[in-house]
Protein backbone atom coordinates (compact mmCIF):
# COMPACT_ATOMS: atom_id res chain seq x y z
CA UNK A 1 0.00 0.00 0.00
CA UNK A 2 1.33 3.46 -0.90
CA UNK A 3 1.92 5.51 2.25
CA UNK A 4 -0.10 8.70 2.46
CA UNK A 5 2.96 10.65 3.49
CA UNK A 6 6.43 9.57 2.57
CA UNK A 7 9.77 11.27 2.90
CA UNK A 8 13.06 9.83 1.71
CA UNK A 9 16.38 11.13 3.00
CA UNK A 10 15.12 14.70 3.29
CA UNK A 11 17.95 17.11 3.83
CA UNK A 12 17.93 20.85 4.18
CA UNK A 13 20.80 23.13 5.06
CA UNK A 14 20.86 26.80 6.02
CA UNK A 15 24.37 28.01 5.35
CA UNK A 16 26.67 25.49 6.97
CA UNK A 17 24.01 24.17 9.36
CA UNK A 18 22.09 21.02 8.50
CA UNK A 19 18.61 21.77 9.83
CA UNK A 20 17.23 18.46 8.54
CA UNK A 21 19.71 15.72 7.88
CA UNK A 22 18.56 12.73 5.86
CA UNK A 23 15.18 12.19 7.52
CA UNK A 24 12.98 9.41 6.15
CA UNK A 25 9.48 8.56 7.24
CA UNK A 26 6.36 6.85 5.94
CA UNK A 27 2.87 7.22 7.34
CA UNK A 28 -0.06 5.15 6.14
CA UNK A 29 -3.70 6.17 6.40
CA UNK A 30 -4.74 6.47 10.04
CA UNK A 31 -1.20 6.77 11.37
CA UNK A 32 0.00 9.73 13.37
CA UNK A 33 3.53 10.70 14.25
CA UNK A 34 4.22 12.82 17.32
CA UNK A 35 7.49 14.60 16.81
CA UNK A 36 9.41 15.82 19.83
CA UNK A 37 12.71 17.58 20.20
CA UNK A 38 14.43 20.59 21.70
CA UNK A 39 14.34 24.05 20.11
CA UNK A 40 16.41 24.12 16.94
CA UNK A 41 16.21 20.36 16.42
CA UNK A 42 14.78 20.87 12.92
CA UNK A 43 11.15 19.95 13.60
CA UNK A 44 9.60 23.04 12.01
CA UNK A 45 11.97 22.85 9.04
CA UNK A 46 10.97 19.21 8.52
CA UNK A 47 7.30 20.16 8.64
CA UNK A 48 7.86 22.97 6.13
CA UNK A 49 9.62 20.50 3.84
CA UNK A 50 6.70 18.08 4.19
CA UNK A 51 4.26 20.89 3.36
CA UNK A 52 6.20 21.83 0.24
CA UNK A 53 7.04 25.26 1.63
CA UNK A 54 10.76 24.59 1.54
CA UNK A 55 12.74 22.95 -1.20
CA UNK A 56 14.92 20.10 0.06
CA UNK A 57 18.63 20.18 -0.68
CA UNK A 58 18.44 16.42 -1.13
CA UNK A 59 15.78 13.76 -0.84
CA UNK A 60 12.10 13.94 -1.69
CA UNK A 61 8.64 13.93 -0.17
CA UNK A 62 5.41 12.53 -1.57
CA UNK A 63 1.76 12.78 -0.55
CA UNK A 64 -0.33 9.82 -1.76
CA UNK A 65 2.33 9.15 -4.35
CA UNK A 66 2.31 12.72 -5.67
CA UNK A 67 5.57 14.65 -5.38
CA UNK A 68 5.65 17.78 -3.27
CA UNK A 69 5.08 20.64 -3.96
CA UNK A 70 2.82 19.66 -6.88
CA UNK A 71 -0.76 20.94 -6.84
CA UNK A 72 -2.33 17.44 -6.39
CA UNK A 73 -0.05 16.81 -3.40
CA UNK A 74 -0.80 20.18 -1.81
CA UNK A 75 -4.55 19.64 -2.28
CA UNK A 76 -4.33 16.81 0.28
CA UNK A 77 -2.34 18.72 2.91
CA UNK A 78 -3.59 20.78 5.83
CA UNK A 79 -1.01 22.87 7.66
CA UNK A 80 -1.41 24.16 11.21
CA UNK A 81 1.30 26.41 12.55
CA UNK A 82 1.93 28.39 15.69
CA UNK A 83 1.49 31.44 13.43
CA UNK A 84 -2.20 31.70 12.58
CA UNK A 85 -1.81 32.41 8.84
CA UNK A 86 -5.05 34.43 9.07
CA UNK A 87 -6.00 37.87 7.75
CA UNK A 88 -6.88 39.97 10.75
CA UNK A 89 -9.17 42.36 8.86
CA UNK A 90 -11.41 39.49 7.76
CA UNK A 91 -13.80 37.62 10.00
CA UNK A 92 -13.21 34.05 11.13
CA UNK A 93 -15.84 32.85 8.67
CA UNK A 94 -14.31 34.79 5.76
CA UNK A 95 -10.86 33.39 6.50
CA UNK A 96 -12.06 29.80 6.62
CA UNK A 97 -14.36 30.22 3.61
CA UNK A 98 -11.47 31.69 1.61
CA UNK A 99 -9.47 28.51 2.30
CA UNK A 100 -12.49 26.36 1.40
CA UNK A 101 -12.84 28.19 -1.91
CA UNK A 102 -9.13 27.82 -2.69
CA UNK A 103 -9.75 24.07 -2.35
CA UNK A 104 -12.77 24.41 -4.66
CA UNK A 105 -15.10 22.74 -2.15
CA UNK A 106 -18.58 22.38 -3.67
CA UNK A 107 -20.25 23.63 -0.47
CA UNK A 108 -17.69 26.09 0.87
CA UNK A 109 -20.17 27.79 3.21
CA UNK A 110 -21.31 24.48 4.73
CA UNK A 111 -17.77 23.16 5.14
CA UNK A 112 -16.79 26.45 6.77
CA UNK A 113 -19.63 26.27 9.27
CA UNK A 114 -18.82 22.62 10.12
CA UNK A 115 -15.12 23.39 10.67
CA UNK A 116 -15.92 26.38 12.90
CA UNK A 117 -18.39 24.29 14.90
CA UNK A 118 -15.88 21.47 15.33
CA UNK A 119 -13.45 23.95 16.87
CA UNK A 120 -16.25 25.49 18.97
CA UNK A 121 -15.75 28.96 17.54
CA UNK A 122 -18.91 29.22 15.40
CA UNK A 123 -20.50 31.73 17.79
CA UNK A 124 -17.69 34.21 17.04
CA UNK A 125 -17.53 33.42 13.33
CA UNK A 126 -18.47 36.88 12.11
CA UNK A 127 -16.10 38.80 14.34
CA UNK A 128 -12.93 40.16 12.69
CA UNK A 129 -9.99 37.96 13.59
CA UNK A 130 -8.09 40.89 15.12
CA UNK A 131 -10.85 41.20 17.75
CA UNK A 132 -10.46 37.58 18.86
CA UNK A 133 -8.18 36.36 21.63
CA UNK A 134 -5.00 34.46 20.67
CA UNK A 135 -6.63 31.18 21.66
CA UNK A 136 -9.71 31.79 19.53
CA UNK A 137 -7.52 32.88 16.62
CA UNK A 138 -5.69 29.56 16.91
CA UNK A 139 -9.00 27.70 16.78
CA UNK A 140 -9.92 29.60 13.61
CA UNK A 141 -6.48 28.80 12.18
CA UNK A 142 -7.06 25.11 12.82
CA UNK A 143 -10.53 25.32 11.23
CA UNK A 144 -8.92 26.95 8.19
CA UNK A 145 -6.35 24.17 7.93
CA UNK A 146 -8.84 21.30 8.12
CA UNK A 147 -11.84 22.77 6.29
CA UNK A 148 -11.10 20.62 3.23
CA UNK A 149 -10.75 17.42 5.29
CA UNK A 150 -7.11 16.91 4.29
CA UNK A 151 -5.59 13.44 4.01
CA UNK A 152 -2.40 14.71 5.62
CA UNK A 153 -2.38 17.09 8.56
CA UNK A 154 0.89 18.75 9.50
CA UNK A 155 0.63 20.49 12.85
CA UNK A 156 3.42 22.61 14.28
CA UNK A 157 2.76 23.41 17.94
CA UNK A 158 -0.99 23.34 17.29
CA UNK A 159 -1.86 23.70 20.97
CA UNK A 160 -0.25 27.15 21.17
CA UNK A 161 -2.58 29.55 22.98
CA UNK A 162 -5.44 27.06 23.31
CA UNK A 163 -7.33 26.80 26.59
CA UNK A 164 -8.55 23.49 28.01
CA UNK A 165 -11.70 23.48 25.88
CA UNK A 166 -9.76 24.36 22.75
CA UNK A 167 -7.13 21.72 23.44
CA UNK A 168 -9.84 19.10 23.96
CA UNK A 169 -11.54 20.13 20.72
CA UNK A 170 -8.25 19.89 18.83
CA UNK A 171 -7.38 16.49 20.28
CA UNK A 172 -10.87 15.22 19.40
CA UNK A 173 -10.55 16.59 15.88
CA UNK A 174 -7.11 15.04 15.31
CA UNK A 175 -8.36 11.66 16.58
CA UNK A 176 -11.43 11.93 14.39
CA UNK A 177 -9.29 12.70 11.34
CA UNK A 178 -7.07 9.71 12.13
CA UNK A 179 -10.08 7.41 12.33
CA UNK A 180 -11.26 8.86 9.01
CA UNK A 181 -7.97 7.76 7.47
CA UNK A 182 -5.80 10.84 7.59
CA UNK A 183 -2.09 10.73 8.36
CA UNK A 184 -0.85 13.24 10.91
CA UNK A 185 2.45 14.72 11.95
CA UNK A 186 2.20 16.67 15.19
CA UNK A 187 5.16 18.68 16.41
CA UNK A 188 4.90 19.58 20.06
CA UNK A 189 6.92 20.11 23.21
CA UNK A 190 4.18 18.55 25.32
CA UNK A 191 4.70 14.80 25.45
CA UNK A 192 1.25 14.03 26.88
CA UNK A 193 -0.59 15.95 24.16
CA UNK A 194 1.52 14.45 21.42
CA UNK A 195 1.27 10.88 22.63
CA UNK A 196 -2.50 11.25 23.12
CA UNK A 197 -3.09 11.48 19.37
CA UNK A 198 -0.13 9.53 17.96
CA UNK A 199 0.41 5.99 16.77
CA UNK A 200 4.14 6.63 16.50
CA UNK A 201 6.56 8.91 18.29
CA UNK A 202 9.93 10.24 17.23
CA UNK A 203 12.54 12.34 18.91
CA UNK A 204 14.53 14.70 16.73
CA UNK A 205 17.87 16.19 17.52
CA UNK A 206 20.29 18.12 15.33
CA UNK A 207 18.19 17.43 12.25
CA UNK A 208 17.93 13.68 12.71
CA UNK A 209 15.52 11.19 14.20
CA UNK A 210 17.38 9.78 17.18
CA UNK A 211 14.54 7.54 18.32
CA UNK A 212 11.37 6.24 16.64
CA UNK A 213 8.78 3.84 18.00
CA UNK A 214 5.11 2.91 18.06
CA UNK A 215 3.15 4.40 20.94
CA UNK A 216 1.23 1.17 21.71
CA UNK A 217 1.99 0.27 25.30
CA UNK A 218 4.33 3.20 25.66
CA UNK A 219 4.54 4.51 29.21
CA UNK A 220 4.45 8.32 29.10
CA UNK A 221 6.60 8.77 32.19
CA UNK A 222 9.25 6.33 30.95
CA UNK A 223 9.18 8.04 27.56
CA UNK A 224 9.57 11.42 29.23
CA UNK A 225 12.68 10.18 31.05
CA UNK A 226 14.09 8.79 27.79
CA UNK A 227 13.36 12.08 26.06
CA UNK A 228 15.15 14.09 28.72
CA UNK A 229 18.14 11.76 28.50
CA UNK A 230 18.33 12.00 24.71
CA UNK A 231 18.01 15.75 24.40
CA UNK A 232 20.18 16.64 27.39
CA UNK B 1 -11.82 15.42 0.57
CA UNK B 2 -10.53 15.31 -2.97
CA UNK B 3 -11.88 17.93 -5.32
CA UNK B 4 -10.43 19.36 -8.49
CA UNK B 5 -8.44 22.46 -7.51
CA UNK B 6 -9.51 25.82 -8.97
CA UNK B 7 -7.98 26.88 -12.24
CA UNK B 8 -5.45 29.66 -12.73
CA UNK B 9 -7.94 32.47 -13.26
CA UNK B 10 -10.53 31.21 -10.76
CA UNK B 11 -7.87 31.11 -8.03
CA UNK B 12 -6.55 34.51 -9.10
CA UNK B 13 -10.04 35.97 -8.80
CA UNK B 14 -10.46 34.50 -5.29
CA UNK B 15 -7.16 36.05 -4.20
CA UNK B 16 -7.99 39.41 -5.79
CA UNK B 17 -11.40 39.47 -4.10
CA UNK B 18 -9.81 38.67 -0.77
CA UNK B 19 -7.22 41.46 -1.17
CA UNK B 20 -9.87 43.97 -2.21
CA UNK B 21 -12.09 42.98 0.73
CA UNK B 22 -9.19 43.58 3.12
CA UNK B 23 -8.40 46.95 1.53
CA UNK B 24 -12.07 47.91 1.55
CA UNK B 25 -12.25 47.15 5.28
CA UNK B 26 -9.04 48.88 6.30
CA UNK B 27 -8.70 51.50 3.54
CA UNK B 28 -5.22 52.11 4.93
CA UNK B 29 -3.28 51.89 1.67
CA UNK B 30 -5.96 53.65 -0.37
CA UNK B 31 -6.20 56.59 1.98
CA UNK B 32 -2.40 56.86 2.26
CA UNK B 33 -2.05 56.82 -1.52
CA UNK B 34 -4.85 59.33 -1.95
CA UNK B 35 -3.41 61.71 0.63
CA UNK B 36 0.03 61.42 -0.99
CA UNK B 37 -1.49 62.15 -4.41
CA UNK B 38 -3.45 65.17 -3.27
CA UNK B 39 -0.59 66.50 -1.18
CA UNK B 40 1.80 66.18 -4.13
CA UNK B 41 -0.65 68.04 -6.36
CA UNK B 42 -0.98 70.83 -3.82
CA UNK B 43 2.79 71.14 -3.35
CA UNK B 44 3.43 71.16 -7.10
CA UNK B 45 0.67 73.74 -7.50
CA UNK B 46 2.20 76.16 -5.03
CA UNK B 47 5.68 75.62 -6.46
CA UNK B 48 4.43 76.32 -9.98
CA UNK B 49 4.77 79.74 -11.56
CA UNK B 50 1.99 79.96 -14.18
CA UNK B 51 3.60 83.02 -15.77
CA UNK B 52 6.80 81.05 -16.52
CA UNK B 53 5.45 77.61 -17.48
CA UNK B 54 2.10 76.79 -19.03
CA UNK B 55 -0.15 74.34 -17.18
CA UNK B 56 -0.23 72.05 -20.18
CA UNK B 57 3.56 71.72 -20.07
CA UNK B 58 3.84 70.89 -16.42
CA UNK B 59 0.68 68.85 -15.75
CA UNK B 60 1.58 65.54 -17.47
CA UNK B 61 4.82 65.27 -15.52
CA UNK B 62 3.12 66.07 -12.23
CA UNK B 63 0.37 63.59 -13.01
CA UNK B 64 2.69 60.66 -13.62
CA UNK B 65 5.13 61.42 -10.82
CA UNK B 66 2.14 61.52 -8.46
CA UNK B 67 0.60 58.28 -9.74
CA UNK B 68 3.88 56.41 -9.78
CA UNK B 69 4.75 57.13 -6.15
CA UNK B 70 1.24 56.81 -4.76
CA UNK B 71 0.87 53.45 -6.53
CA UNK B 72 3.98 52.17 -4.77
CA UNK B 73 2.20 52.50 -1.42
CA UNK B 74 -0.50 50.08 -2.47
CA UNK B 75 1.94 47.68 -4.07
CA UNK B 76 3.94 47.40 -0.87
CA UNK B 77 0.80 46.82 1.16
CA UNK B 78 -0.38 43.95 -1.09
CA UNK B 79 2.26 41.57 0.28
CA UNK B 80 2.35 43.16 3.72
CA UNK B 81 -1.00 41.54 4.55
CA UNK B 82 0.47 38.13 3.71
CA UNK B 83 3.53 38.66 5.87
CA UNK B 84 1.77 39.64 9.11
CA UNK B 85 0.83 36.14 10.31
CA UNK B 86 2.61 34.25 7.54
CA UNK B 87 -0.66 33.99 5.64
CA UNK B 88 1.49 33.51 2.54
CA UNK B 89 2.31 30.00 3.83
CA UNK B 90 -1.38 29.09 3.70
CA UNK B 91 -1.58 30.41 0.13
CA UNK B 92 1.48 28.42 -0.87
CA UNK B 93 0.12 25.18 0.64
CA UNK B 94 -3.26 25.69 -1.06
CA UNK B 95 -3.69 23.81 -4.35
CA UNK B 96 -3.49 26.86 -6.56
CA UNK B 97 -0.87 27.63 -9.18
CA UNK B 98 1.76 30.08 -7.92
CA UNK B 99 1.02 32.23 -10.98
CA UNK B 100 -2.53 32.78 -9.76
CA UNK B 101 -1.17 34.44 -6.61
CA UNK B 102 0.61 36.95 -8.84
CA UNK B 103 -2.37 37.50 -11.12
CA UNK B 104 -4.76 37.90 -8.19
CA UNK B 105 -2.54 40.40 -6.45
CA UNK B 106 -1.83 42.27 -9.69
CA UNK B 107 -5.55 42.57 -10.41
CA UNK B 108 -6.29 43.86 -6.90
CA UNK B 109 -3.42 46.34 -7.28
CA UNK B 110 -4.79 47.45 -10.64
CA UNK B 111 -8.16 48.24 -9.08
CA UNK B 112 -6.31 50.08 -6.30
CA UNK B 113 -4.19 52.20 -8.69
CA UNK B 114 -7.16 52.98 -10.93
CA UNK B 115 -9.18 53.98 -7.86
CA UNK B 116 -6.49 56.44 -6.80
CA UNK B 117 -6.29 57.79 -10.36
CA UNK B 118 -10.05 58.20 -10.48
CA UNK B 119 -9.97 60.58 -7.53
CA UNK B 120 -6.65 62.31 -8.21
CA UNK B 121 -7.27 63.05 -11.89
CA UNK B 122 -10.22 65.43 -11.32
CA UNK B 123 -8.17 67.11 -8.59
CA UNK B 124 -5.39 67.75 -11.10
CA UNK B 125 -7.91 69.14 -13.60
CA UNK B 126 -9.22 71.45 -10.90
CA UNK B 127 -5.82 72.72 -9.76
CA UNK B 128 -4.42 73.33 -13.24
CA UNK B 129 -7.66 74.18 -15.01
CA UNK B 130 -7.05 71.53 -17.65
CA UNK B 131 -9.45 70.73 -20.51
CA UNK B 132 -10.09 67.11 -19.46
CA UNK B 133 -13.70 67.10 -20.63
CA UNK B 134 -12.86 66.65 -24.29
CA UNK B 135 -10.13 64.04 -23.86
CA UNK B 136 -11.37 62.08 -20.89
CA UNK B 137 -11.96 58.79 -22.75
CA UNK B 138 -8.59 58.91 -24.54
CA UNK B 139 -6.88 59.81 -21.27
CA UNK B 140 -8.65 56.94 -19.52
CA UNK B 141 -7.20 54.58 -22.10
CA UNK B 142 -3.67 55.87 -21.39
CA UNK B 143 -4.28 55.56 -17.65
CA UNK B 144 -5.48 51.96 -17.86
CA UNK B 145 -2.68 50.85 -20.19
CA UNK B 146 -0.04 52.49 -18.01
CA UNK B 147 -1.58 51.15 -14.81
CA UNK B 148 -1.42 47.56 -16.12
CA UNK B 149 2.31 47.83 -16.78
CA UNK B 150 3.00 49.55 -13.46
CA UNK B 151 1.15 46.98 -11.37
CA UNK B 152 2.73 44.02 -13.19
CA UNK B 153 6.27 45.21 -12.47
CA UNK B 154 5.34 46.59 -9.06
CA UNK B 155 3.59 43.41 -7.91
CA UNK B 156 6.55 41.28 -8.93
CA UNK B 157 9.02 43.44 -7.04
CA UNK B 158 6.67 43.78 -4.07
CA UNK B 159 6.69 39.98 -3.89
CA UNK B 160 10.47 39.84 -4.14
CA UNK B 161 11.05 42.43 -1.43
CA UNK B 162 8.21 41.37 0.89
CA UNK B 163 10.38 39.21 3.11
CA UNK B 164 13.34 41.52 3.24
CA UNK B 165 14.10 43.78 6.17
CA UNK B 166 14.09 46.94 4.04
CA UNK B 167 11.11 46.17 1.83
CA UNK B 168 9.82 49.75 1.84
CA UNK B 169 13.18 51.04 0.62
CA UNK B 170 13.97 48.22 -1.77
CA UNK B 171 10.65 48.21 -3.63
CA UNK B 172 11.03 51.70 -5.19
CA UNK B 173 14.75 51.20 -5.79
CA UNK B 174 14.13 48.00 -7.75
CA UNK B 175 10.83 48.89 -9.41
CA UNK B 176 11.36 52.50 -10.50
CA UNK B 177 13.87 51.76 -13.29
CA UNK B 178 11.36 49.28 -14.74
CA UNK B 179 8.60 51.89 -14.51
CA UNK B 180 10.48 54.17 -16.96
CA UNK B 181 9.36 52.41 -20.18
CA UNK B 182 5.77 52.71 -18.95
CA UNK B 183 5.79 56.24 -17.53
CA UNK B 184 7.65 57.76 -20.50
CA UNK B 185 5.10 56.90 -23.21
CA UNK B 186 2.23 57.51 -20.78
CA UNK B 187 3.46 61.02 -19.96
CA UNK B 188 4.13 61.81 -23.62
CA UNK B 189 0.72 60.60 -24.74
CA UNK B 190 -0.92 62.52 -21.89
CA UNK B 191 0.87 65.74 -22.92
CA UNK B 192 -0.28 65.38 -26.51
CA UNK B 193 -3.86 64.64 -25.56
CA UNK B 194 -4.01 67.58 -23.16
CA UNK B 195 -2.58 69.81 -25.90
CA UNK B 196 -5.64 68.98 -27.96
CA UNK B 197 -3.91 66.72 -30.44
CA UNK B 198 -6.03 63.89 -31.87
CA UNK B 199 -5.72 60.41 -30.38
CA UNK B 200 -4.33 59.10 -33.68
CA UNK B 201 -1.16 61.12 -33.05
CA UNK B 202 -0.55 59.26 -29.82
CA UNK B 203 -1.26 55.81 -31.19
CA UNK B 204 2.44 54.97 -31.49
CA UNK B 205 2.89 55.65 -27.77
CA UNK B 206 -0.20 53.63 -26.92
CA UNK B 207 1.13 50.72 -28.94
CA UNK B 208 4.40 50.92 -27.04
CA UNK B 209 2.42 50.91 -23.80
CA UNK B 210 0.40 47.91 -24.91
CA UNK B 211 3.55 46.05 -25.97
CA UNK B 212 5.19 46.68 -22.60
CA UNK B 213 1.99 45.62 -20.83
CA UNK B 214 1.96 42.30 -22.64
CA UNK B 215 5.67 41.70 -22.11
CA UNK B 216 5.54 42.62 -18.43
CA UNK B 217 2.34 40.66 -17.81
CA UNK B 218 3.79 37.53 -19.35
CA UNK B 219 7.32 37.89 -17.97
CA UNK B 220 6.21 38.79 -14.44
CA UNK B 221 3.64 35.99 -14.28
CA UNK B 222 6.25 33.46 -15.36
CA UNK B 223 8.95 34.89 -13.07
CA UNK B 224 6.80 35.22 -9.94
CA UNK B 225 6.89 31.54 -8.81
CA UNK B 226 10.70 31.69 -8.75
CA UNK B 227 10.59 34.61 -6.32
CA UNK B 228 8.77 32.37 -3.84
CA UNK B 229 11.57 29.82 -3.69
CA UNK B 230 13.58 30.15 -0.54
Amino acid sequence: MTPLLEAAALTRTFGARRAVDGVSLALAAGEALALFGPNGAGKTTLLRLLAGLLKPGAGSAHVAGQPLPSVPARARVGLISHRTMLYDALSARENVRFAARLHALPDAAGATQSALEALRVADRADVPVRALSRGLQQRVAIARAVVHSPDVILADEPYTGLDEQGSAALTALLRERRVAGAALVVVTHHLQEGLAVASHAAIMRQGRFVRQEATDGLDASVYAATYRELVA
Amino acid sequence: MNTAPPGLLAAAWLIARKDLAIEFRTRSAFLSALVLSLLSLVIFYFAWDPTAVAALDVAPGILWVTFTFSGLLGLHRSFGVEAQERAMDALLVAPVPRESIFLGKAFANLVFVLGVQLVALPALALFYNLPFGTVVSSLALVMVLAAIGLVCVGTLFAGITANTRMAELLLPVLALPFFVPIVLPAATATARLLAGRPLAESMAWLRILLAFDLVFLYACTIAFPFTLED
